[in-house]
């Protein structure tokens, strides 16, 4: 008989794997066959626990004990010290969980304290690989309670009476959407959802996928039931592996579970899943560029009117929801729409995952109930910009978003208040941003990725976005003008009022965002030929304090040019003409004499 | 899948497997001494004996964890309870044999089995 004692879950997401979790799942298996505990102690692979900066990450059972950054040879410690002897590794147990007496309450940690894990609500606490698991945590129970005790109009005012929106970017109220395709009458109706994650800086959609795929197939069976559609697709971009696997490996137990498939709890009601793979255009995020693709064509984008609702997946009636939009969807039916109503602001309902990153030193996936300021978010669960750099500015939303300075880093955080402040909710990607980042500079590297992923069906969006990148090329090069900067601001509107998708219409947000709150940067760039933080290479110099400068020649030892010259013990001097501004010279000094600007 | 009752049975049966990973501010936490002394006094088949009775009575709400050396190494094997709204009662030179009355009168009745305590040993 096994008696297990002890669980010890090993993050299996994509950030920890990277860092060589499955490598630590081996040995733990084989340190505990050495020391006779395989019996009590059982290893369990799990989504992510959001902190992925501090990864690999082994949490403890029943302690609870969170071990971050375990190397493989830190196994053999944990196993023969805590596992066999009950001494938790203080030296790996993350350290602000250690406290003089004893080890906090991961809950009580900065980190996790202001969190709220509700679309997140199962990862890192269950295997995603074994449904029994999902089940044993209230799984399936909401498609269960739906399909026999509710009718589909109730599912629908269930879920508008939660005030639930869409997560993937649009923030468009999830239950209208359902009750337009449930009034479209026709036999044929399909659920997708949209696992497409285009923003590179979000990863939140991968991690519910990897940590807990059961919860969006449970939703999108209950979203079926709902509008009256049998066969669901989930549209999700082939880079992601982990997740694409667990999916399918989810899908065929749900089927085997009979809780997908045929006359699904004896009700009649069929539900299928299948999963469509992409190959990473951020177009194929938009909703009918997403559907024509997985029609088998081109992923281009196509005019709304008519709305997915009323004809979309092959002219069906179909509703597309997000990832999170799905994982929020088994908690309400459980707990209730007031429930759910009772978290977040008067117009944003429930929780929100944003994924940490940029100048920040808890990288990682975060989840907050709406309405939380932007400075608890920096301040309190990141943990503040690193190196006591400043914070500057966070950048939500990203390509389509826009930033928000540090003068509104109390802003709360909603759609309506990000939208009045000029940036958006977008997918969730927020990208933390110190004094060592020139905004102008940010907004070209956006722009270089929307020309890049620009479908060109529309001239607007292909043709437009090139021209923006090019004048504000122009401008980190030092040959902008005043009118220049004008030419960009009216440019902008043309795409966003003109462009076919959502792609065009927030393109140029980046641009505009930046214009507004960092507009003297931009003077700065283009009258005083100067980048305020340093980052456009071709505005900046570099030259020696001579007070400062003992003549030590370290630098021009370094120099990998031969642009610094002078005599030991005398003042050196940079030759303008030959530096390429790497900075080596600056790192080098141990007086501070060389010096930016 | 055929009915409601039918997924809420295999819940029950699942929930097994997951339960030692809740959050837990009540419960019952038995704290066996696992130091060198303690394992060589005879602490491991006093654990597993502790296992056992639990998995037999299927409790819910209660957690077997070791410890380190208490420093009372001629007392051992030393287990600790923790009940909710108890004192910490302290057992001692325990063996598999006793592990079933304690689990039954202390931890499931609430009656602790003074014997068997620190406190018989007149200390």
């Amino acid at each position: 008989m096994e008696l297990v004692r002890s669980h010890v879950l090993i993050c299996g997401g994509t950030g920890c794997t990277s860092s060589g979790s499955q490598t630590l799942m081996d040995e733990f298996e084989a340190k505990l066959e050495e020391n006779g505990l395989s019996k009590e102690v059982k290893v369990i692979k799990t989504g992510c626990f959001g902190l992925c900066a501090l990864g690999p990450i082994v949490v403890v059972y029943p302690e609870g004990s969170f071990y971050s950054r375990v190397q493989k040879e830190d196994v053999e410690e944990i196993v023969k010290e805590h596992l066999l002897k009950g001494r938790i590794v203080k030296r790996l147990v993350y350290d602000e969980t250690v406290e003089d007496d004893g080890i906090k309450s991961l809950n009580d940690v900065n980190f996790y304290k202001k969190q709220q894990r509700v679309a997140l609500r199962n990862c890192g606490v269950i295997n995603p690989e074994n449904i029994e698991e999902y089940i044993a945590v209230d799984g399936y129970q909401a498609l269960g309670k739906v399909l026999t005790e509710m009718t589909p109009a109730e599912v629908i005012d269930t879920v508008k009476k939660s005030g639930l929106r869409g997560r993937g970017g649009g923030g468009f109220p999830t239950g209208t959407k359902w009750d337009f395709a449930s009034k479209s009458v026709n036999e044929q109706k399909y659920v997708c959802c949209n696992a497409d994650e285009g923003d590179p800086g979000a990863f939140m959609d991968r991690s519910v996928l990897e940590g807990d795929p059961h919860s969006v197939l449970e939703a999108m069976a209950i979203a079926g039931y709902a509008i009256g559609a049998n066969q669901g697709y989930i549209y999700i971009r082939a880079e992601y592996p982990i997740a694409v696997k667990r999916l399918q490996i989810a899908i065929d137990q749900a089927k085997e579970y009979g809780l997908l498939g045929k006359n699904i709890f004896d009700t009649g009601f069929d539900f299928d899943i299948e999963i469509r793979l992409g190959a990473g255009a951020f177009v194929c995020g938009e909703e009918t560029a997403l559907m024509t693709s997985i029609e088998g064509h081109r992923g281009e984008p196509r005019p709304r009117p008519p709305f997915p609702a009323v004809k979309g997946l092959w002219e069906k009636p179909t509703i597309l929801n997000n990832v999170e939009t799905y994982a929020n969807i088994p908690v309400i039916i459980n707990r209730g729409a007031d429930w759910f109503a009772s978290i977040g602001t008067e117009k944003s309902k429930g929780t929100k995952v944003f994924a940490l990153g940029g100048k920040i030193n808890n990288t990682g996936l975060v989840e907050i109930p709406m309405g939380t300021t932007l400075r608890e978010i920096v301040e309190e669960i990141g943990g503040g910009v690193p190196n006591g750099k400043k914070f500057k500015a966070a950048q939500t939303g990203g390509p389509s978003g826009g930033c928000i300075p540090a003068s509104l880093i109390d802003t709360p955080i909603d759609y309506d208040s990000l939208i009045s402040i000029g940036s958006m909710m977008g997918s969730g990607g927020l990208i933390v941003m110190d004094e060592d980042n020139c905004m102008v500079d940010i907004a070209k590297f956006f722009l270089e990725f929307t020309v890049d992923e620009s479908c060109g069906k529309c001239t607007p969006c292909r043709i437009g976005t090139r021209r923006l990148l090019e004048i504000l090329d122009k401008i980190t090069k030092g040959n902008g003008t005043l009118e220049d900067i004008d030419r960009l601001e009216a440019l902008c509107y043309h795409i966003k009022n003109a462009s076919l998708c959502g792609l065009g219409q927030t393109a140029p947000n980046p641009v505009l965002s930046t214009l507004r709150y960092f507009r003297d940067e931009y003077i700065a760039h283009v009258v005083d030929k100067k980048c305020p933080a340093g980052v456009c290479k071709a505005l900046t110099r570099y030259s020696i304090d001579a007070e400062k400068c003992k003549g030590c020649s370290a630098c021009s030892r370094k120099c990998p040019v031969g642009a610094i010259s002078g005599e030991i013990k005398k003042p050196f001097v940079i030759d303008a003409s030959k530096c390429v501004k790497c900075g080596v010279c600056m790192e080098t000094c141990k007086f501070g004499a060389v010096v930016k600007g | 899948m055929k009915s409601l009752a039918e997924l809420q049975a295999l819940k029950q049966k699942a929930i097994e497997n997951v339960n030692l990973r809740k959050e837990r501010e009540d419960g019952t936490r038995v704290v066996v001494g696992m130091a060198t002394c303690g394992i060589a006094a005879g602490a491991r088949p006093v654990m597993t004996a502790f296992l056992e009775e639990i998995n037999k009575r299927k409790l819910q709400n209660v957690v077997v964890e070791q410890t380190g050396c208490i420093g009372l190494c001629r007392l051992e094997p030393i287990v600790e309870i923790y009940a909710p709204g108890q004192d910490k009662v302290t057992y001692i030179k325990m063996t598999p044999e006793k592990v079933a009355r304690i689990v039954s009168e202390h931890i499931v009745n609430g009656q602790v089995v003074s014997e068997y305590t620190i406190g018989a040993a007149g200390m």
